[in-house]
């Protein structure tokens, strides 16, 4: 049971790994090609969703964002290392990071819901 | 040549002058004149240059008719009239002049009244739009072969959607009689040959009971469930020929089909499947064309507590779960109301290198079908979609089948059976309501974002028409807006032929005006650069309309597509946008509106001065006229 517990907090402890465990990435050239590289057709330019999942703020771990950039499982085209480097990948991650929180629904009037 | 022409007339004037009135007897001497001439014709030496000039400078008297008290046209109108359509959409041609003539002359240019067009695809799509709102098909005017080669997406948008169009098609037959030139090329032997594998009736009628029989046939086919365009050709000679003065014409009765209900016995089996299931998912992509039909809905719905997760339900219903995939996965029965795409419902496709399928449904769930749709099947255009696997399917409309599908569910309810759809509906109000929240959060990223995040674009839009009888004609609502009138929302165009949101919406937007109804579309870019004179027929003829344009700048669902080619052949990922986004420059839509009389507002690219800009733009809207609102948004 207590290996079960290690286990399933190793998990959680990779999926929810902070930014500090990526490796460090140049925000401002992260912008410039996650448009230039197609990333906000389904993102959006603040990676805030759209055809393809939302991506900021608080992004997943840099490894699952790497894994899946570049093996995706779902409708997300490959991105392989042909064509984005790991350092480009790193650019873009630390771009997302850069990304504000949005402002909460109920302080918005127009999402009030009537 | 003018008497060649002329003598020409005069065969064919006898011709449907004898099927008119059927008065073969008195119209006989006509005939042997006619016979002879012909005789004659062939057995005549070549005229000198001399008798040719004399013969065309002066020709006898008896032939030189130029004027016509009243033409097969007149009494096309009066068909067209007794068919109850409101308008007629047509680019003008010269095919079909003389019953242009007739519907503003003789028909006072009321009921119909011409709707000019600059496009016959934004004709058809105009009265698809209006079909879809109305209920009723609109008149199309096209002219021979050129017009209905350009109507022709319109025509396969309709019969994807099975929407009734009612096309009246000019044409000339007979060849001795074109003129020249230009008619030939717009002549054919069989015009509508080219779209008959997307029509669902036509004919070619030769006399003007001809005419009027098959008129009335095509109006109550189109109307008949699965709906559908129709087109009927009306031979140039035919508009033009005067009637006989003892013609005696008349138009026939119509009487609409009752459409098409399910088998009492196959309708019992599903009322049985429903009642028993802990899991339906009702699907009604396309089942609901009337208010009655929502009403039906909304009552099997609640009998059954049974989620709704497509088609035109209220949203917030707390059974309305729609985009409920999840429901679907975990269904333990599927019932499927006129849904055209059934199994890429309940499956998925993988667009990689390998095209992987993937079962969403449960594969031990129950699937039923109820659709009309193969009542009108053909072969060649694939409209119909992958064959899905059912265990029951009925061959019935389904909004005609609900009563009895209700009816037939209340007779096996039991008290155990009540407690458990209540329990079940009980839990679907709790996930509706956590739907509706995550939505609203969801809205909230990017909300400030420049380009303006649809989301944004959506909640301003609401803001503003929520306290009005509105009609969202043209894209998608949003999950945050109250919808629960059949007529607030349109399905679109059946075969995604891009090009059709912007006249259908202008056709949707004349069906409501008569309601006092607030027209609202969401304008795509790409779609309206390809008919955007359609902005200049809502001007022309006053339909109010407020366009609020989401603008990416990009065909964009092409932009992906060449993205993922770029990906997979991991080469040129920077590339997606050459041939594919509408920049350099960028197009001014609002100047375009404005230079054909519309409203226009924008480019709007702060999303603090969206509200204001259609607040400018909803006050031109409730005068009567069309505004554009142009938003430069996120691409989805």
């Amino acid at each position: 049971m207590r290996a079960l517990l290690l286990l399933v907090a190793a998990a959680l402890a990779w999926a929810q790994s902070k930014p500090g465990a990526a490796p460090s990435g140049d925000a401002q050239n992260g912008r410039k090609i996650f448009t230039s590289y197609g990333c906000y057709q389904c993102h959006g330019y603040d990676g805030h969703g759209g055809a393809g999942a939302r991506l900021a703020p608080n992004p997943i771990s840099f490894d699952a964002f790497s894994k899946y950039i570049r093996q995706p499982t779902g409708e997300m085209p490959p991105y392989t290392a042909k064509v984005v480097s790991e350092k480009e990948l790193a650019d873009i991650y630390a771009f997302l990071h850069t990304l504000p929180a949005p402002p909460p629904a109920k302080s918005v009037p127009l999402l009030e819901g009537k | 040549m003018r008497k060649s022409k002329k003598m020409s007339v005069d065969r064919r004037s006898f011709l449907k002058g004898a099927a008119a009135s059927g008065a073969a007897l008195a119209l006989e001497p006509v005939t042997t004149q006619a016979q002879q001439t012909q005789a004659q014709r062939s057995a005549a030496p070549i005229p000198s240059e001399t008798a040719l000039a004399a013969e065309v400078s002066t020709p006898p008297r008896a032939a030189e008719v130029l004027t016509a008290d009243r033409p097969g046209s007149d009494f096309m109108v009066d068909v067209l009239k007794s068919l109850g359509f409101e308008y007629i959409a047509a680019n003008p041609g010269s095919s079909f002049r003389a019953l242009h003539e007739s519907v503003i002359n003789y028909g006072g240019n009321k009921s119909p009244e011409f709707i000019t067009c600059c496009h016959e695809e934004q004709s058809v799509a105009m009265a698809d739009g209006y079909a879809k709102l109305e209920g009723k098909p609109m008149a199309v005017f096209a002219h021979s072969t050129v017009g209905l080669q350009h109507a022709a997406m319109g025509i396969y948008n309709a019969y994807a959607s099975r929407t009734p169009v009612f096309i009246v098609l000019g044409n000339t037959i007979d060849a001795t009689a074109r003129r020249p030139g230009v008619e030939w090329l717009h002549s054919a032997q069989d015009a509508v040959s080219m779209v008959r594998d997307y029509s669902k009736w036509d004919d070619l009628p030769i006399s003007l009971p001809h005419f009027s029989e098959s008129a009335v046939r095509a109006y109550r086919v189109a109307m008949t469930p699965p709906m559908g365009p129709v087109l009927i050709v009306a031979d140039s000679d035919l508009q033009e020929t005067p009637v006989e003065k003892d013609a005696n014409l008349r138009v026939p009765k119509l009487t609409l089909s009752a459409p098409p209900a399910g088998d009492a016995a196959a309708v019992a089996e599903v009322a049985k499947l429903l009642v028993a299931a802990e899991a339906p998912v009702l699907l009604a992509d396309r089942a609901v064309r009337t208010a009655a039909g929502m009403k039906l809905l909304v009552e099997l719905a609640e009998l059954l507590q049974a989620p709704v997760a497509s088609g035109k339900f209220p949203s917030r219903h707390s059974l309305s779960q729609a985009g409920g995939r999840g429901l679907i996965a975990n269904a333990d029965l599927v019932v499927a109301l006129e849904v055209p795409d059934l199994w890429g419902t309940l499956n998925s496709m993988r667009d990689q290198v390998h095209r992987s399928t993937q079962r969403v449904a449960n594969a031990n769930a129950k699937v039923v079908s109820i659709s009309a749709g193969e009542l009108d099947l053909r072969s060649n255009y694939q409209y119909f979609q992958r064959y899905a696997e059912t265990d029951i399917a009925i061959a019935a409309d389904a909004e005609a089948t609900l009563p009895y599908l209700i009816e037939a569910c209340k007779k096996l309810l039991t008290p155990d059976r009540k407690r458990a759809f209540e329990e079940r509906g009980q839990k679907l109000a709790t996930a509706h309501a956590q739907g509706l929240e995550r939505a609203r959060t969801e809205a909230t990223y990017g909300w400030d974002s420049n380009p303006i995040s649809t989301a944004r674009l959506s909640a301003e839009l609401w803001d503003q028409i929520k306290g009005e009888d509105w009609s969202l004609v043209n894209g998608g609502a949003s999950r945050l807006w109250n919808v629960d009138k059949h007529y607030q929302t349109s399905s679109g165009g059946g075969a995604a032929g891009v090009g059709y949101g912007a006249p259908a919406s202008v056709g949707a937007a004349l069906a409501n005006r008569k309601y006092g109804r607030l027209s609202v579309s969401i304008q795509n870019d790409g779609d309206l650069m390809y008919a955007p004179g359609v902005l200049w027929t809502a001007a022309h003829h006053r339909i109010p309309l407020l366009s609020v344009m989401h603008n990416n700048r990009a065909y964009h669902q092409e932009v992906m597509h060449i993205q993922r080619m770029a990906n997979r052949h991991q080469r040129g990922i920077t590339n997606a946008a050459i041939g594919t986004t509408i920049t350099d420059p960028n197009i001014d839509y609002a100047a375009m509106a404005r230079s054909m009389g519309v409203h226009g507002e924008g480019p709007v690219t702060d999303p603090k001065d969206l509200g204001p800009a259609i607040r400018r733009a909803l006050e031109v809207v409730r005068r009567g006229e069309p505004a554009l609102v142009d938003v430069v948004t996120q691409p989805r």
